[in-house]
């Protein structure tokens, strides 16, 4: 799935600013360290490779700074290419609304992925992956909608952390679970239009709290179906320029919500409150439909075209 | 016209994957078991049963045993219920008053591999 993307506004800083979430195309994964299972989280970057598609994500975003409203629906695919290695794509269909100005409509940048998936401790339920995100050049529309006219490569860092192997007095905090991704952007242009584009450091967190860990691994409360497969979480997804002229200026949201996740697919819906002045204001909300590629097509799409 | 031609696929797409999976399988996720998770007995459990959302492949699963102490506990193999492949049992030898943790991993019949564990409580 993608980081959510804020607007894209006309204004320079708003685009400069916003447009690192947008690039930052973030894995998706729902996968397994020991005991835990790790949802696709929606806004920021799961530390899995897997096979899995996000179809669609219905992003309504929050005012942009200059009162720009934009809508997104997005689809993204993963592949693993072995068991340890996968690569994913994404795009976005986008509507954008200026203040005052006539709706604008077509697609963004076109975001690829590569990823490493170098360590799983399953009974510490800890995970860790490197890659490289590339969002490309005019793969999109770029004089109306803001899409790129450079390429931005990305490396990253992503982990995931389960508490369940903490003793049993704590039994309250087993269920939860932090996954977090750390990237850096490199744009190929160091200005479009005569406006700057900084590097920028991309950071993104979610706060988990499964309800199906403390149903079948901590303690039996009575959740049936479909309670018992839910996992609410809260997001944090923030980037800050370093250079250019933006240095230190950071945009980002919190993004409180529920995952519900089945055999085949999982339905999440999160609220969208951005945090900075430069991330715009009111509340936006995302929906998306994901599914678990490998379980769907266990003998075919699912599984890695390598194995070793 | 090519954009409103995508968006006019997705759904499509999105009902082809929906209706797929009735053929397939997926990762076999524990439902409930038998004593509960954390749960505690009053009467030492003849067995431990696991119920799963999917159908196991009993010779790449297993369930183990151990006391407070970690000492793994003496059991049989556990088996798959002959009325229903969802279900696998582990019969115990008397389990004296005190807390077990149970481990179990299983393989779906589509080979997808999950693992947990739980405790339980024998209170006399």
């Amino acid at each position: 799935m993608r980081i959510t993307s804020l607007p894209l506004a006309a204004a320079a800083t708003a685009l400069a600013m916003s447009y690192p979430c947008l690039c930052s195309a973030p894995a998706e994964a729902h996968g397994f360290a020991g005991d835990r299972f790790f949802p696709a989280t929606i806004a920021t970057d799961d530390p899995f490779v897997a096979d899995e598609m996000s179809l669609p994500t219905v992003t309504r975003n929050p005012t942009g700074p200059d009162g720009s409203q934009e809508i997104d629906i997005g689809a993204d695919i993963a592949k693993r290419l072995t068991p340890d290695i996968g690569f994913q794509l994404g795009r976005q269909w986008q509507r954008l609304q200026p203040l005052g100005g006539r709706a604008v409509t077509g697609f963004g940048a076109l975001d690829a992925e590569l990823d490493y998936q170098f360590y799983t401790n399953g009974p510490h339920e800890l995970t860790a992956m490197v890659g490289l995100a590339s969002t490309f050049a005019h793969t999109g529309r770029v004089a109306a909608l803001g899409a790129p006219d450079f390429t931005t490569l990305s490396p990253l860092v992503d982990f995931g952390k389960g508490f369940g192997d903490l003793p049993e007095t704590m039994n309250w905090a087993r269920p939860i679970a932090v996954t977090g991704n750390l990237s850096m952007d490199f744009p190929t242009k160091t200005e479009s239009a005569g406006t700057p584009n900084p590097n920028n450091f991309n950071y993104g967190f979610a706060f988990e709290y499964s309800l199906e860990y403390l149903q079948h691994h901590v303690k039996d409360v009575g959740l049936t179906a479909p309670f018992d497969r839910m996992i609410p979480l809260v997001e944090v997804s923030f980037s800050t320029a370093l250079n250019r002229g933006y240095g230190g200026q950071t945009v980002g949201t919190v993004q409180p919500g529920l995952i519900w996740a089945g055999q085949y697919m999982q339905v999440g819906a999160e609220a969208i409150l951005p945090v900075t002045h430069n991330s715009g204001h009111g509340l936006g909300g995302v929906v998306q439909l994901h599914f678990y590629l490998d379980d769907i097509f266990p003998q075919t799409l699912g599984r890695p075209l390598f194995t070793y | 016209m090519r954009r409103y031609l995508l968006l006019g696929l997705m759904p499509a797409v999105v009902c082809s994957i929906w209706a797929w999976p009735v053929a397939a399988m997926a990762h076999a996720f524990l439902d409930h078991t038998i004593p509960t998770v954390g749960g505690t007995v009053t009467a030492a459990p003849p067995e431990l049963r696991l119920f799963f959302s999917e159908p196991l492949e009993p010779l790449f699963s297993g369930i183990e045993i151990s006391g407070t102490d970690g000492q793994r506990i003496a059991a049989g193999k556990a088996t798959l219920d002959p009325r229903d492949a969802k279900q696998f049992v582990l019969r115990l030898p008397p389990l004296g008053p005190g807390h077990y943790r149970v481990h179990w991993h299983v393989v779906s019949v589509d080979t997808h591999p999950t693992q947990g564990d739980f405790t339980f409580e024998v209170r006399p």
